[in-house]
C-alpha cells in the first residue's frame, strides 16, 4: 500500500464506516415498525433530545476555531439566535443569522 | 421557508424534484454551505488533499464527525479512538433514520432499497422530509427524501471545494461561525419541527441533562442523555394521555 493511500483508508476505516454503520443499523432496527406506535414515538423524542445534547456539546466544548470564542459570546450567540427565532415567526432562518451575527459581533466587541 | 403549502407530486420524478426544490430553498441550503466552506478550509489547514476533504463530505455526511475525523488524525491520537469518537457523535443518526423510515418507506419498500436513500439521511434531511412529507402520497415519500438528500449532499462536497480554495482569504473568524452554525441550526431547525409536547420536553431536557453529563465527563454522554431525556419526554407524553383518557 503507497502513502498517497492512507488518508483516504482511514477516510474508509475511521470516517465512513463508523458513521455510515448507524444508518444501517437504522434500517434494520426500524423494519416493520409502524408509523404511528409507541416505540416510534419514544424513538422521535431519543432524536430529539440527542440533537440537543449534540447542540449543548459543540457549544459548551468546541472544536478548533470555535474554542477560541469565549464561552458567554457562544453562550449569548445561543440564546439570542433561538429568541430571535421565537420571536419572529419561528423562522430558522432568523434563529440561524442572529446567532451568527452576535457570535461574530461578540468576537469584534469583546475579542476572541 | 414556508412548507410548499398546495403542491402535490403525481409522479416519483416531481417527488425528486420537490425535494431538490425544498432544500435548495430551504436554511439547510446556507447552513451547509457555509459548514462545508469551513470544512475544506480545515482540511487544507491540515494538509490534506482536496480530493479527500471532497470525498469525506460525500461519503460521510456528518459534519460534526467530519471534524472530529481531520482534527483527530492532525492530532495523532490513537487510531481507534478516533474511530470511537467519529461513531459516539454520528450516534444520532440511528434514532433518525428508526423515526424516518416509516413514514417514507412502501408497504412493499425492501430493507436493501433503503441502503443508498438512508446514506443521504442527516438532520437537514430528516427535518425537511418530516415537514414535507407526511403531505406527499406514500410512493413519492421516498424519492423527495432523496432529492432532498441529493441536492444538499452535492452543495455540501462544492462548498467543501470552494472552501479549500478560498482558505488563505478567509477571515480568521469565518472558522468559529462555519463551526457555530452547526448547533445553532440544529436547534432552530428541531424546535420547529417539534410539534409535540413531549419533543418540546425532550429537546430541553437535552439542552440541561447534555451539558451536565458532558461537563461531567460521563462517557457515551451522548447517547445517555439521549435516552434518558428522550425517555422522561416520551413519559410525559404517556402522563398526558392517561390524564386526558381520565377526564
Amino acid at each position: 500500500m503507497s502513502f498517497a493511500m492512507e488518508p483516504y483508508l482511514a477516510l474508509l476505516l475511521l470516517g465512513f464506516l463508523p458513521s455510515e454503520i448507524w444508518r444501517w443499523l437504522g434500517v434494520m432496527v426500524g423494519r416493520g415498525l409502524d408509523e404511528d406506535s409507541e416505540i416510534i414515538l419514544w424513538v422521535r423524542a431519543v432524536a430529539t433530545a440527542l440533537v440537543a445534547a449534540v447542540v449543548a456539546r459543540i457549544v459548551l466544548i468546541p472544536p478548533g476555531a470555535l474554542a477560541t470564542v469565549p464561552l458567554e459570546v457562544r453562550l449569548a450567540a445561543l440564546g439570542i439566535g433561538f429568541l430571535a427565532f421565537l420571536l419572529v415567526r419561528r423562522s430558522a432562518f432568523v434563529g440561524v443569522l442572529v446567532g451568527e451575527a452576535v457570535l461574530v459581533g461578540g468576537v469584534l466587541a469583546f475579542g476572541g | 421557508m414556508s412548507p410548499p403549502t398546495g403542491t402535490s407530486t403525481t409522479s416519483v420524478t416531481q417527488g425528486f424534484l420537490l425535494g431538490c426544490r425544498t432544500a435548495a430553498t430551504s436554511v439547510f441550503a446556507f447552513v451547509i454551505t457555509v459548514t462545508y466552506i469551513g470544512f475544506g478550509a480545515l482540511c487544507h489547514d491540515y494538509g490534506l488533499s482536496i480530493g479527500w476533504a471532497m470525498l469525506s463530505t460525500a461519503v460521510q455526511w456528518a459534519g460534526p464527525a467530519q471534524v472530529i475525523l481531520v482534527t483527530g488524525l492532525g492530532s495523532g491520537i490513537a487510531l481507534i479512538e478516533i474511530a470511537v469518537a467519529v461513531g459516539l457523535s454520528s450516534v444520532r443518526l440511528l434514532p433518525i433514520v428508526v423515526a424516518l423510515l416509516p413514514l417514507i418507506r412502501g408497504e412493499r419498500t425492501k430493507s436493501w432499497q433503503l441502503i443508498v436513500p438512508v446514506h443521504f439521511i442527516a438532520i437537514s434531511v430528516w427535518v425537511e422530509t418530516m415537514r414535507v412529507g407526511p403531505s406527499l402520497p406514500r410512493e413519492h415519500r421516498i424519492a423527495f427524501s432523496n432529492g432532498v438528500g441529493v441536492t444538499l449532499l452535492t452543495m455540501g462536497v462544492v462548498a467543501t471545494g470552494v472552501g479549500y480554495h478560498l482558505q488563505a482569504a478567509l477571515p480568521v473568524l469565518f472558522g468559529a461561525a462555519a463551526m457555530f452554525i452547526t448547533p445553532i441550526s440544529f436547534l432552530v431547525s428541531v424546535a420547529r419541527g417539534a410539534r409535540l409536547l413531549m419533543e418540546k420536553v425532550a429537546l430541553t431536557l437535552g439542552l440541561v441533562i447534555g451539558p451536565a453529563l458532558a461537563l461531567n465527563k460521563v462517557e457515551f454522554d451522548l447517547l445517555w442523555t439521549g435516552v434518558i431525556a428522550g425517555t422522561l419526554g416520551y413519559g410525559v407524553h404517556r402522563l398526558q394521555r392517561m390524564r386526558s383518557a381520565a377526564s
